[in-house]
């Protein structure tokens, strides 16, 4: 999926870290953040902001799929 | 003259392959041009005449029946709350739906050929926005349209990504390739993203169109990558569609809330705009959805004679 260097990431490195957590939905995630897995591997990163799973049932954790709109998940 | 008598007799401009094919073309001087024709016919007075005539026709047809919420404030939540809500999932019959469990490789070769019209240009009739928004919008927008660019990487541009999956199908990748096999109703839904990013006054539409089209993005896009892995395509045709599973649950977010939420509470008389363009995209989309869902239901197929 990868093609050379990772533009997204080098570019976002130049941010400092924001996370945002949208009302009923994912966590979007912005700047120099890496995320790691349980194993503490990088988990690639193709974009410069990312949306991670809130509810729960995204079919591609730890990103979001959007079907915490299908299962009505809320964040109140 | 010509142009008000295919006007008049017309009686469904959407649907009208010769109207919608003629709009077609006169948007397409804006953005690749065609071989052998002047470039200088995207700026022709007497053209962009015309064009006018069947944009005043079209957006007539358009405010009388496409469903706009009227009660929506204009305030940042509001306004994503009510663009969710518009484009909340149904249980419905949907073309993904049939693309994930019944989808002959003919089918899906005529889905393809579909989204092409517009997929091999993804994103650029919103990119005509950008300039005439600032603050907020303007940075939300930009956000999702470098994403959609590939982020810098050229490889990882959409329109690329989808030209890959044509040719790993099979299907000729080049603009326009499948163009006289395309129905008016496929055409109307490129033309009216091209009508709204091509005039200002239409810049509420615009950010309310692509907040629609992002909104009802994620979960139909991993349905379309099932139906090609079903039928035994790899991952250098499934990318597209698993790329949009993930990076358009980034965009609704964006583009609810920090382009078309932010955009109405910042110029609030746009907000009538913004929930028109959502609703005609959903409007347009679901009638080549109806078109495609009835032509395969019947065994036929979905594309015109060419």
């Amino acid at each position: 999926m990868t093609s050379g260097p990772d533009p997204a990431r080098r570019r976002a490195d130049r941010r400092p870290p924001t996370i945002v957590p949208c009302p009923d939905g994912p966590i979007l995630v912005r700047g120099d953040v890496t995320i790691l897995d349980d194993d503490g591997r990088p988990v690639p990163r193709q974009r410069a902001t990312v949306a991670l799973c809130r509810c729960g049932a995204s079919t591609i954790k730890p990103f979001c799929d959007g079907t915490h709109k299908a299962i009505g998940f809320t964040s109140a | 003259m010509l142009t008000q008598r295919v006007l008049g007799q017309a009686a469904d401009l959407v649907t009208d392959d010769d109207v919608q094919l003629a709009l077609y073309v006169m948007y397409e001087l804006f953005y690749g041009g065609f071989d052998g024709v002047d470039d200088d016919w995207e700026w022709d007075p007497e053209l962009l005449g015309v064009r006018s005539l069947v944009e005043t026709a079209l957006e007539k047809q358009l405010l009388a029946r496409v469903a706009v919420p009227d009660d929506v404030p204009p305030d940042r939540a509001a306004v994503a709350d009510a663009l969710f809500a518009l484009t909340a999932p149904g249980p419905g019959p949907s073309v993904a739906r049939f693309v994930a469990k019944k989808a002959s490789r003919e089918q899906l070769h005529e889905f393809l050929i579909h989204r092409s019209v517009y997929q091999l240009k993804e994103a650029d009739p919103h990119t005509w926005a950008i300039p005439r928004l600032t603050g907020q919008p303007k940075a939300a927008l930009v956000e999702i349209q470098a994403d959609e660019y590939g982020g810098g990487d050229p490889g990882r541009m959409h329109c690329e990504l989808f030209a890959r999956t044509m040719r790993g199908v099979g299907l000729d990748a080049e603009y326009g390739a499948y163009i006289e096999q395309i129905p008016a109703v496929t055409l109307a839904g490129v033309n009216v993203m091209s009508w709204f990013g091509l005039h200002r006054r239409w810049r509420g539409a615009i950010a309310g169109h692509l907040a629609a089209f992002e909104m009802t993005s994620s979960l139909p896009n991993r349905l379309y990558g099932d139906g090609f892995r079903r039928q035994g395509f790899g991952q250098d045709v499934t990318l597209y569609f698993d790329e949009h599973v993930e990076a358009d649950a980034v965009h609704e977010q964006i583009a609810g809330r920090d382009l078309a939420g932010a955009l109405a509470q910042q110029q609030p008389d746009l907000t009538h705009d913004i929930l028109f363009g959502a609703a005609t995209c959903l409007y347009l989309d679901d009638l080549v959805g109806r078109h495609l869902l009835s032509a395969w239901d019947a065994g036929v197929s979905s594309l015109r004679e060419s």
